[in-house]
């Protein structure tokens, strides 16, 4: 007897732009004491199938159209909103996404925890209290009791998850859903978060459904998979059986996404470095008192022309401040960059002009990175004015030229950076990196805010442009598979410092440092691999 | 995902780059009622232009033998207490009004945007230096400062609606430089650093036209706003004098003789209030076509 039984759910979006079949007869059932994924990339209407359990879609402008969702007897797209009020908390709760906003920050962590209890169960104050101490060092908090009494800012973002998780937790639900729970973390704290889930999940027998983008992160907990596509729930099976004799394409296509395998290494040059930073520290903060932080201390290293040079570490490790330094948007306190015959340790905005031109940066997020009022067309065109590449009369080809290198219609020129996915986006802000034809790129975790699949998309056309423009990179990310995916050498960055370097094969067979191969066991998806690697080698 | 190259015949029916004013342009021109306050304003200020073409009266005719009288075929609106044409008196009103509507409410725009962006864009102490200075402005009694102002450098049409938008300028430059500040945490500014661009360029392209929205619905509020200050300057006899007339001072007129000539307070009234509609008709338009975000089509 399932826990959940959703058959046909069908909800439809009716927008102003019309109808979105958000949701396309999706039937699955959750059990006691599984973990359930559902899989698809952003837009599949993994999301708002969850969230209609919960009736937390909006509506309008959402409807549910059709279908049955039975949980203890009940139909829940039929509830009333008072009885919807019980069945959430106490029978089903949900784990958002991005533990820094889900938490309210003005009101203590214990406060937010007790809130459940009081409302659903009549328990006293200390009772509360006391029962939630309990679940937070459950969730693996140390010094619950003094915990309780912090601010959700006291607390890192995988601690906050943990909160989040307690809090899920604490009114022992018989289903929890988990939508992205990981996504906005660490990989190494993602580890950590997807252990936890499925320690809780099996030691109260309860069910667990997953949402994710990626297939590698449900990989080791997920007892059963569905994929969806475009609403439609594509393939549903055991793990295993998704693994190894999966039969959609899509499902296919998200198997391949996952980035596998090593670039062979780049010869080596004899040039001198393209980049060289020695004993380069960026501290921020008040120097001497303990507001004072190195964000990157005593750092040395070179880039050879034509490498793709990784460089990892977890959030906080300096990695993107050592990058952004290079470029001179963050002034460095000591140490000295040169780029090829240029010391840029202390040129001003005038001097480093012409430099620009030939080093340029890919950012993290592309809906931030691009302005928001300007079409394709002005921001590619942008750099080209600037630098006096083009002029009005050959400015047009070459933007359209731009569009062309990066995969990007020639249609969409006029449009503005809301009207594209996140993936289109990231093309937008490489055509306008390419722009100036620089020889060095640094580009800050381009795919981390991107889905799986678009991931490989942008990873294989980084490399393309790379060997069409005989560029240099480097690569920042905290995701070693990826890493491992393009680059010819890794650097490792802990605390501001860097800890190990070497080719990726020499990182991947033999690191030399604890934390290196700790980041090395966070990678998720370990069985995934294994299976496909199993399945390459029959 | 796209990744279709389209063939070079494209090329030559190229779109030449489209600013995000003439973008916005189009969009406006799609929404009925900016047009119609667009419209609207342009009525008024063509009229308020050739006042002495239309009306058959001076402003400051009298004809004291009508004294107060109420709308007829000669007075469409009517008489003042010393019988001048209402009608006349309210076009010629016009003239003072929204210049100093839309003279104060520029210099506020110039100025305050200017200013705010500046301050939040370089940040730290430039902008504490330049903040501090905002603040005591902001400290000194507004009339003080006008006053100071008219003896220093007499009484002068101009130079009230520079004093008015003296200060309406501060406010603004406040608004500007708390959006400015979020924004400078942007990517798209870190990118626009990184292409090389200079501060100047960076604050033109890039951080002036994404505040423009919280500055549209500002500037529409801030129009009506001198426009009673002026008003109410003039009462105090540090405006405009009679027989010169605005909307405020023939409403603060109007409100005297309430009881006994309504229409003395209605018309002027009407006539502030439409205008003020047709503004924030035509500043919500402004907004929302500025704001590539706002449905397209």
């Amino acid at each position: 007897m399932a826990l959940l039984s959703v058959k046909d759910l069908t909800i439809h979006f009716h927008t102003r732009n019309g109808l979105v079949r958000a949701v396309d007869g999706v039937s699955f059932d959750v059990h006691a004491g599984e973990t359930y994924a559902i899989i698809g990339e952003s837009g599949s209407g993994k999301s708002v199938a969850c969230y209609s359990l919960l009736g937390l879609v909006p509506m309008p402008p959402g409807r549910v159209e059709a279908g049955t969702a039975m949980f203890a007897g009940k139909d829940l797209l039929r509830l009333s909103n008072s009885e919807m009020r019980k069945v959430r908390g106490k029978g089903i709760s949900i784990i958002f996404q991005d533990p820094m906003t889900s938490l309210n920050p003005f009101l203590k962590v214990g406060e937010q925890l007790i809130e459940p209890l009081l409302l659903h169960f009549d328990m006293k104050r200390e009772e509360a209290w006391e029962k939630a101490t309990a679940t937070l060092e459950e969730v693996g908090i140390n010094n619950a009791a003094q915990r309780m009494n912090a601010w959700p800012f006291e607390f890192s973002g995988g601690m906050r998850q943990r909160v989040m998780i307690a809090m899920a937790l604490i009114t022992e639900p018989e289903i929890i859903i988990a939508d992205e729970p990981t996504t906005a973390l660490d990989v190494t704290v993602q580890a950590q978060i997807l252990k936890l889930l499925k320690d809780l999940q099996v030691r109260r027998n309860i069910g667990v459904i997953f949402i994710s983008h990626d297939l590698s992160v449900v990989a080791d907990i997920a007892d059963n998979i569905a994929v969806m596509q475009n609403g439609k729930l594509v393939e549903q099976g055991s793990r295993d059986a998704i693994f190894t004799a999966a039969s959609h394409p899509y499902t296919k296509k998200l198997l391949a996404a996952v980035p596998v395998g090593e670039k062979q290494p780049a010869p080596a040059q004899d040039e001198p470095p393209i980049v060289s930073v020695d004993n380069l520290c960026v501290f921020f903060g008040e120097s001497g008192t303990d507001s004072e932080v190195k964000a990157v201390n005593n750092v040395s290293l070179q880039i050879e022309r034509g490498e793709i040079l990784g460089l990892v570490g977890e959030s906080g490790s300096g990695k993107s401040t050592l990058g952004r330094s290079i470029l001179r948007l963050v002034n460095p306190t000591s140490g000295s960059i040169r780029f090829k015959d240029h010391d840029v340790t202390h040129m001003n905005a005038r001097q480093l002009k012409p430099l620009r031109r030939q080093m340029q940066m890919i950012f993290q997020d592309p809906y931030a990175s691009l302005n928001p009022r300007m079409t394709v067309y002005d921001t590619l065109s942008e750099p080209l004015l600037l630098h006096g590449i083009c002029n009005r009369k050959n400015l047009d080809a070459e933007v359209f030229r731009l569009m062309d290198s990066v995969g990007l219609a020639r249609e969409s020129v006029l449009r503005y950076p809301h009207e594209f996915s996140g993936g289109q986006r990231q093309r937008i802000a490489i055509g306008r990196a390419i722009a100036t034809k620089p020889q060095f790129i640094i580009a800050d975790e381009p795919v981390s805010a991107l889905d799986v699949t678009i991931q490989a998309q942008i990873l294989d056309l980084l490399l393309e442009l790379v060997d069409r423009f005989d560029l240099t990179m480097l690569f920042v990310s905290h995701d070693l598979g990826v890493v491992r995916y393009l680059s010819d050498r890794i650097l490792v960055m802990r605390s501001g410092e860097l800890v190990e370097a070497g080719t990726a094969n020499e990182i991947f067979t033999a690191p030399k440092q604890d934390y290196t191969r700790a980041l090395l066991d966070a990678i998720p998806g370990k069985s995934l691999l294994a299976a496909r690697a199993a399945d390459s080698g029959s | 995902m796209t990744d279709t190259t389209t063939p070079d015949n494209l090329l030559a029916a190229t779109p030449k780059g489209v600013s995000l004013w003439q973008d916005a342009w189009v969009r406006l021109r799609k929404n009925k009622l900016a047009m119609f306050g667009l419209g609207f304003l342009g009525f008024i200020i063509v009229i308020c232009i050739l006042a002495p073409w239309i009306t058959p009266y001076g402003y400051e005719d009298q004809d004291l033998r009508l004294g107060a009288s109420a709308p007829s075929a000669a007075h469409w609106l009517g008489t003042d207490t010393f019988g001048r044409d209402l009608l006349t008196r309210i076009i010629y009103g016009g003239r003072i009004s929204l210049a100093v509507g839309f003279i104060a409410t520029s210099v506020a725009l110039v100025v305050g945007v200017t200013y705010g962006a500046i301050a939040g864009y370089v940040g730290g102490r430039v902008d504490s230096v330049m903040m501090r200075l905002v603040d005591i402005i902001y400290a000194l009694p507004f009339m003080i400062f006008i006053i100071l102002l008219m003896v220093v450098f007499g009484r002068n049409l101009l130079l009230l609606f520079l004093a008015i938008g003296a200060v309406e300028w501060l406010t603004m430059a406040r608004i500007v430089r708390g959006q400015v500040q979020n924004l400078r945490q942007q990517e798209f500014i870190e990118a626009a650093i990184s292409l090389g661009l200079s501060p100047a360029a960076i604050i033109r392209k890039h951080v002036i036209p994404n505040v423009l929205g919280p500055v549209i619905v500002y500037t529409t509020l801030t129009i009506p706003n001198v426009m009673l200050l002026e008003a109410f300057l003039s009462f105090l006899g540090l405006g405009i004098q009679p027989p010169n007339s605005s909307w405020g001072l023939l409403i603060s007129y109007g409100v005297e003789s309430m009881e006994e000539y309504p229409w003395l307070l209605l018309f002027p009234g009407f006539a502030l209030t439409l205008t003020l509609f047709a503004l924030n008709f035509l500043g919500d338009g402004l907004r929302d076509a500025l704001d590539p975000k706002a449905s397209r089509d």
